[in-house]
């Protein structure tokens, strides 16, 4: 494998140009890169706050309206309407008024003394996030109220010193939440859409570049000078990487300076472990570009990664609940491994030595698929 | 065959498609002494294309052997293109590169070194009449300011051999002839051995030898000149008021050996040129068909051209439609 220093520079310049020259290409790529940051970060939160709810109080008593108290003060909770049956309140849910009902029995109070009280929470399980927050929520809420009447009633019976309610319990658990400790998901999610944006950017990139040639017939001409491969391939892959870099550090900065998320990490160390990634997706969209005879072709194909990067790698999805077929083709996808790369620079500010696995598969990455294209793409038309 | 500049022996290159394998060169062989100008021509989709990019090494080839200046065009493909200028049938340059931009590209990635490049790009561009032009996109110039950009890009590495694939399709008349003075002077200047593709046959008229191919295979590959000789008869030329009774009429006469249109013009070849005439006009009388008096004229390459063409489907006895004139479609790949 031949390469020429001066046919590649040349090659370099000229594909350096022609972007440059595509004000409206630069513009698109960025404000893909903006806007897609933006949509994910503000619509990646999982936690839903202030669902919707209706109540059903059949007790009326201070207790029940402590619960009521204790459901909204969690902030989870909105008592949006109170009701009179639970007919009433499930039909609520049917007609998407309410995403949860609160139902208290009658005698609650009395029933807490007796130690045998319950309230039922009726969710909306059409609505996933919402289930899983208010099914949270209203345990975590019920668990709370639970101990502190505990706590109150064993004060009572001069058991405990009675300073204040509930103030002492005999086991308290003190979780520390590392890395993440509001447990905010903009922080989790947002090292993960970084990859995601750049996977999708440097895939689609470079799956159109060498058909856009072909289209134009430029490739003809190219093919009849002594080019040689690698230098073709190369001069594809770097000016685009430089534009994908350029991406990465324009969603950095808005990571840590709009979105407030701190950057743990070194960042000299980020930037070559997303060199590599980069590299990776670029080599994978040369690939489908030596399959794709056509723009829309390579497109397409390009959004199965983009599906595949969304749904398979973790992003989202935790791969671990996943079958084993699903999980094998997340393994081929290059997001996977950025994933924990880029989490784990930027939020836990973790070195080398912790992620030199994932940075060495995506080196192979490149390499087999480099192969791989350069088996498959030959200096020929046919 | 090392010492041409090109050569083709039983040249073939099929193209397969899921139900049926096209073959588009079909034991095609010529050869081409350097400093010769050959003019590959035939109607579209007769295999012009292809020979020329199976014999640069831009398409595979399935059979035969095919070779540039002794290097072959599949194993030394590198070796070939290095000492080969190459003009493809469609405007092919990048279209948002300049004037400019586009011979620094060509000239780097033929290893032109900086010294040679200062010199030889000002010199092929005022040669092109591009100099005014060197900051203009090539997507932005003119059809004909497009094919000489291309023949200059071409050219900056001083190329022993220069293949063009219809370097003046969809060029206006004035521009095709000043870019064939421009091939005229490199041909004389620097002995170039040119090598194209051509529909047009006043172009090739101008080349020193010239091969007909016609559904990939060769028909006949002489000079010019010998080409016009070896059609039989005399050719007569007359328009009729009625065009299909006419011909209709001289078809089946005694002593013509064919019968072409042209334009609103019938071309008659006839073995005898005096009895002959007065034949047709007595003809043509008879039927109350009006005409002007059919003049002898000479045989171009054009009637050449569709008499040969003609000649072969007469003989592959394939076709069992009319015979069509060139400019019409033949085999298609």
């Amino acid at each position: 494998m031949q390469l020429n220093f001066q046919r590649l520079t040349a090659l370099i310049r000229k594909e350096t140009i022609q972007i440059l020259r595509d004000r409206r290409f630069i513009l698109l790529f960025l404000g893909l890169t903006f806007v897609q940051l933006f949509v994910y970060s503000y619509s990646a939160s999982r936690t839903v706050y202030h669902l919707p709810m209706a109540v059903v109080d059949q007790s009326r008593d201070p207790s029940s309206r402590a619960l009521i108290q204790a459901l909204v003060n969690s902030q989870y909770f909105d008592a949006t309407v109170y009701m009179d049956s639970e007919a009433q309140a499930r039909q609520a849910i049917d007609l998407g008024q309410v995403k949860a009902d609160l139902i208290i029995p009658p005698h609650f109070a009395a029933d807490i003394d007796k130690g045998s009280a319950n309230f039922l929470m009726i969710l909306d399980g059409s609505d996933q996030f919402a289930v899983a927050s208010g099914y949270n929520a209203a345990s975590l809420v019920a668990q709370n109220f639970g101990l502190q009447l505990t706590a109150e009633s064993l004060a009572r019976s001069g058991g405990l010193p009675a300073e204040s309610s509930g103030a002492s319990l005999p086991i308290v658990a003190s979780a520390q939440v590392l890395y993440n400790p509001d447990l905010n998901d903009r922080w989790f999610v947002l090292p993960g859409i970084i990859g995601m944006i750049l996977q999708t950017l440097a895939i689609e990139q470079a799956a159109i570049f060498l058909v856009r040639d072909r289209e134009w017939g430029t490739l003809e001409q190219i093919l009849a000078t002594p080019i040689r491969q690698l230098e073709l391939i190369l001069s594809k892959m770097i000016p685009l990487l430089g534009l994908c870099l350029l991406a990465l550090g324009m969603s950095v900065g808005l990571g840590v300076f709009w979105f407030g998320v701190p950057f743990q990490g070194s960042l000299w160390l980020y930037f070559w472990l997303s060199v590599l990634f980069i590299a990776s997706c670029l080599a994978l969209g040369l690939l489908i570009s030596t399959r794709a005879m056509t723009q829309f072709e390579a497109e397409t194909s390009a959004l199965i990664f983009m599906l595949f990067g969304l749904l398979l790698t973790g992003l989202f999805y935790p791969r671990i609940g996943m079958p084993l077929i699903p999980q094998l083709i997340g393994d081929l996808v290059p997001l996977t491994y950025f994933l924990r790369i880029s989490r784990g620079i930027y939020l836990k500010g973790i070195g080398l030595n912790f992620l030199w696995n994932d940075a060495l598969v995506l080196v192979l990455y490149i390499l087999v698929v480099v192969f791989i294209v350069s088996k498959r793409f030959r200096m020929r038309l046919d | 065959m090392n010492e041409f500049a090109i050569a083709t022996r039983d040249l073939v290159k099929e193209f397969k498609t899921n139900r049926e394998v096209i073959t588009a060169v079909d034991h095609v062989s010529f050869q081409i002494e350097a400093g010769n100008t050959y003019g590959l021509i035939g109607p579209d989709g007769a295999g012009k294309s292809t020979t020329t990019r199976v014999i640069l090494g831009l398409l595979s080839r399935t059979d035969g052997e095919s070779r540039v200046l002794g290097f072959d065009s599949m194993r030394d493909m590198y070796q070939i293109r290095e000492r080969v200028g190459y003009i493809a049938q469609q405007f092919s340059l990048p279209p948002n590169l300049t004037v400019m931009e586009n011979m620094r590209f060509f000239a780097d990635v033929h290893m032109v070194s900086p010294e040679n490049q200062k010199q030889r790009i000002p010199e092929l561009l005022s040669f092109a009449g591009l100099s005014d032009f060197t900051s203009r996109l090539a997507g932005k110039l003119s059809g004909g300011m497009k094919k000489k950009l291309a023949l200059a890009c071409s050219l900056v590495h001083e190329p022993q051999v220069v293949m063009l694939d219809e370097p003046t399709l969809g060029v206006d008349p004035v521009s095709r002839r000043e870019f064939w003075s421009l091939l005229g002077n490199l041909r004389a200047e620097k002995g170039l051995t040119i090598f194209v593709c051509t529909p047009y046959m006043d172009e090739a008229e101008r080349c020193t030898r010239v091969g007909l191919i016609y559904k990939g295979r060769m028909i006949v590959d002489d000079t010019p000149a010998s080409i016009k000789t070896k059609i039989p008869g005399h050719l007569l030329e007359f328009s009729p008021s009625v065009f299909a009774p006419a011909i209709q009429l001289c078809t089946g006469m005694d002593g013509v050996l064919e019968v072409q249109t042209y334009g609103d013009k019938v071309h008659v070849f006839v073995d005898d040129v005096p009895s002959r005439r007065a034949q047709i006009e007595s003809s043509l009388d008879a039927q109350g068909i009006s005409h002007d008096t059919p003049r002898e004229i000479e045989v171009r390459m054009e009637e050449a051209f569709i008499s040969l063409i003609r000649r072969e489907q007469e003989s592959s006895l394939e076709e069992t439609v009319l015979p069509q004139p060139p400019q019409s479609s033949g085999a298609r790949r």
